[in-house]
């Protein structure tokens, strides 16, 4: 099938200027290269943790961002750098729901104003009037009709985020990119958006790019899942291959440390794996594997050289120097390059990810700089040897 | 009243009529605790006649949706319901709170701002701003210790250092002069337990201490928590939307509606007998990471009330799937009022036991 999105070495660096010329001396890399597709119909759900790019993945292939390397790709055609008119043609194919149903609205708009916008801006005349379309948006949301001329503050936070989907759903979208739909919603209220967004991906034939940090959701929604770790994609499989068969070590902490709604289960706690200290900052990423420096499988190679997303398994990409549940790898292709990775002897291994635990939380201070290699020297010229 | 409100800012307004009944056996003990605050639009009933014990040792999960009166609970606990500049935000607090054989809301709130901190101290939601961010992270520890304990800056700066050690912050002595913006979100939460531990206080309240935070670092809040709730033995309350939080700590689930308490009884017998259509919303709601579940969710449908105009009888009744199944001639208006339903748990619904629980093994277990 033809993939309806194909983005393909996606980038995305913010420029960090300094001084008074304003020179450039760095730059947050928020999206590093990444790939994947998305085919029509399906879900894609992307998972990380906060400041892994995600949002930033989202905004760029929305167009709302514009990339510093890579392209974007839909149905074919490559938007990566069009301007505003000539996304405009897209604009109708491709749409948005927002985190914040407060922020997303104008608060200074009726809710008819506010979903008639799309049809304004796309000189779109929908059959029976706009008054009578948006009226039949909002029922197909979930809201009354005759709320047309209510402004956002009388709705809910649930209300809210329903109007913002209906004027996503206003000009028949190919693609719906949701960033958050339903954090900052009540239990109950996730559980409604959740349910609707369901439903209308049946009815309408949707594509959706579901953006989300709660494993639960993403789990519940999903046909594939992308798991996003600091700008760049980790992990990319199906749903039941990704919660039965994790393979990155992160997809797998990730997973053990979500809660389990279950008191039974309480003593289950030793297969929860508790990663130490933070998520390096994205200005000054690890060299190799970015996990490397919370990774307790982490060895040389992932110190330096960065694992290339590859299929292990089919349909399921990862990118791991040493990944978990690969004993029964099929494809012997994928068997080989892991076996080959995995060539130094387990003592040193061992050794190493000792004296690499401790070390870790130091990351966090921001300042540290490219010189990053030589001050874990000492530590790696103990297991001797890659440079001499 | 007026003039001890103003010495110490707190409203621990209009004790109606405590004091009047024995005090408890519980070590923290609220009896029909009523918070109620008056705005223009009318009286905001946050807390409407809520009552629960709890041991030392044991931790109790409140669970709800925002607006039930969690949060407003919890600062009621502590006495931190401030006066507004012109008196105008007062609340009006009613009802006993029994904290080791004491009551509070009685006191002389000079006499509860001893008690605060030292006997019972809070971890707030979001770390950054319950800090002072012009002061650094181990002089706001520090000054914790220093209003109770009368000791000299260095002694409290080695137990500053100490607990920043054991909240697992790397390097504590280099750290305790970091300001609050120098600290990643999870190691702030740590310092903030810090903070609150400082003084040992034998009640500790968390307001959604993990909520702020990314999965991966929950994980080791939460393992934290645990932890030092052994070692310190103090009495916890935890207050969260997550169930999967609540799961993973609590003794006893609290489930709040509307200002009262819908379901109350020991974690288990909550999360594997609910007794209440509400508690079934939620486990309804709810994503389960555990399975591979993918048919509808069955949410609560309708929005939660307004506090101002809570519906008259049971508040979850305009929700309530099975509000029309006949109840032996109670009516919508009539308020359910807390009763037994099995071994220390209590709900509060108009349907009968027997009916409850076919209900539940029957119509809702199944497609859970």
């Amino acid at each position: 099938m033809e993939p309806l999105l194909k983005v393909t070495g996606l980038k995305k660096h913010f420029p960090i200027k300094k001084g008074l010329l304003q020179r450039q001396t760095g730059a947050v890399k928020a999206v590093d290269g990444i790939d994947f597709e998305v085919l029509p119909g399906e879900t894609l759900g992307v998972v990380g943790e906060s400041g892994c790019g995600k949002s930033t993945m989202g905004r760029l292939i929305t167009r709302l961002l514009e990339p510093t390397g890579g392209t974007v790709e839909f149905q074919g055609t490559d938007i990566s750098h069009l301007g505003v008119g000539g996304m405009r043609p897209f604009r109708r194919d491709i749409q948005m729901i927002f985190q914040d149903p407060y922020g997303s609205l104008n608060p200074r708009h009726t809710v008819g104003t506010i979903v008639s916008a799309p049809f304004k801006l796309q000189g779109v005349e929908p059959e029976g009037g706009v008054k009578k379309e948006v009226q039949r948006l909002l029922g197909l949301v979930g809201l009354n009709p005759e709320h047309y001329n209510r402004y956002p503050h009388e709705f809910s936070g649930g209300q809210r985020q329903r109007i913002g989907i209906a004027r996503a759903l206003a000009l028949k979208p190919k693609l719906v990119v949701a960033d958050e739909p339903v954090s900052a919603l009540d239990v109950s209220i996730q559980a409604q958006v959740v349910n609707l967004l369901d439903d209308l991906q049946q009815e309408l034939g949707l594509t959706y790019v579901i953006i989300a940090h709660d494993l639960s959701v993403i789990r519940h929604v999903s046909d594939r899942i992308a798991v996003m770790y600091l700008g760049k994609i980790v992990e990319l499989a199906d749903r039941k291959s990704l919660y039965e068969n994790p393979m990155h070590p992160y997809t797998r902490a990730l997973m053990s440390a979500v809660p389990i709604p279950d008191p039974r289960r309480r003593g289950a706690k030793s297969d929860r794996i508790l990663l130490t200290g933070d998520v390096p900052s994205p200005i000054a990423p690890p060299p190799g594997c970015r996990f490397n420096t919370r990774c307790w499988k982490a060895t040389d190679v992932c110190r330096t050289d960065e694992p290339p997303l590859v299929e292990l398994r089919p349909g399921q990409r990862v990118a791991c120097h040493h990944p978990e549940n690969a004993e029964s790898l099929t494809i012997p292709a994928a068997r080989q390059s892991v076996e080959i990775t995995k060539a130094p002897e387990p003592l040193a291994k061992e050794t190493a990810s000792e004296k690499e635990t401790p070390a870790a939380p130091q990351t966090p201070a921001e300042k540290e700089t490219p010189a990053e290699p030589e001050a874990s020297g000492p530590a790696a010229a103990e297991d001797d040897a890659p440079k001499a | 009243m007026t003039d001890k409100l103003t010495k110490t800012g707190a409203a621990v307004a209009e004790p109606v009529e405590s004091g009047k009944n024995a005090p408890s056996d519980a070590f923290l003990d609220v009896r029909d605790l009523k918070i109620h605050f008056p705005t223009d639009d009318g009286l905001v009933k946050s807390v409407d006649g809520l009552s629960f014990q709890l041991e030392k040792g044991k931790t109790l999960g409140i669970v709800g949706e925002s607006g039930s009166g969690k949060s407003v609970t919890s600062l009621g606990i502590m006495g931190l319901h401030t006066v507004g500049q012109y008196g105008r935000q007062k609340a009006r607090i009613s009802g006993e709170i029994w904290l080791n054989g004491r009551e509070l809301l009685s006191a002389d709130p000079d006499e509860v701002r001893k008690m605060r901190g030292q006997e019972m101290a809070m971890i707030f939601q979001d770390p950054l701003s319950a800090m002072h961010p012009y002061y650094t992270v181990g002089h706001q520890i520090v000054e914790a210790y220093r209003v109770h304990h009368p000791v000299d800056k260095k002694t409290a700066r080695k137990r500053a250092v100490e607990l920043l050690d054991r909240v697992g912050i790397p390097e504590p002595a280099k750290r305790f002069d970091n300001y609050p913006h120098e600290f990643s979100g999870g190691m702030r939460q740590r310092a903030m337990i810090a903070m609150a531990l400082v003084n040992n206080p034998s009640l500790l309240i968390a307001d959604e201490p993990t909520t702020a935070l990314d999965v991966t670092v929950q994980a080791q809040i939460l393992d934290l928590m645990r932890d030092l709730q052994k070692e310190f033995g103090s009495a916890v309350v935890i207050i969260t939307h997550d169930l999967g939080v609540v799961a993973e700590l609590a003794d006893d689930i609290l489930v709040m509606y509307g200002g009262r308490c819908v379901e109350r009884g020991p974690a288990e017998s909550v999360f594997y007998e609910p007794q209440h259509p509400y508690t079934w919303g939620l486990l309804g709601s709810m994503p389960r990471i555990d399975r591979d579940q993918t048919e509808r969710l069955i949410p609560v449908k309708g929005n939660p009330p307004s506090l101002i105009n809570i519906p008259s009888g049971c508040a979850f009744n305009p929700r309530c799937p099975y509000a029309d199944v006949p109840k032996g001639g109670i009516t919508r208006t009539q308020r359910p009022e807390l009763a037994p339903a099995g071994d220390r748990h209590f709900s509060a619904c108009h349907m009968p036991q027997e009916e409850r629980t076919r209900i539940w093994t029957e119509e809702i277990a199944p497609k859970l």
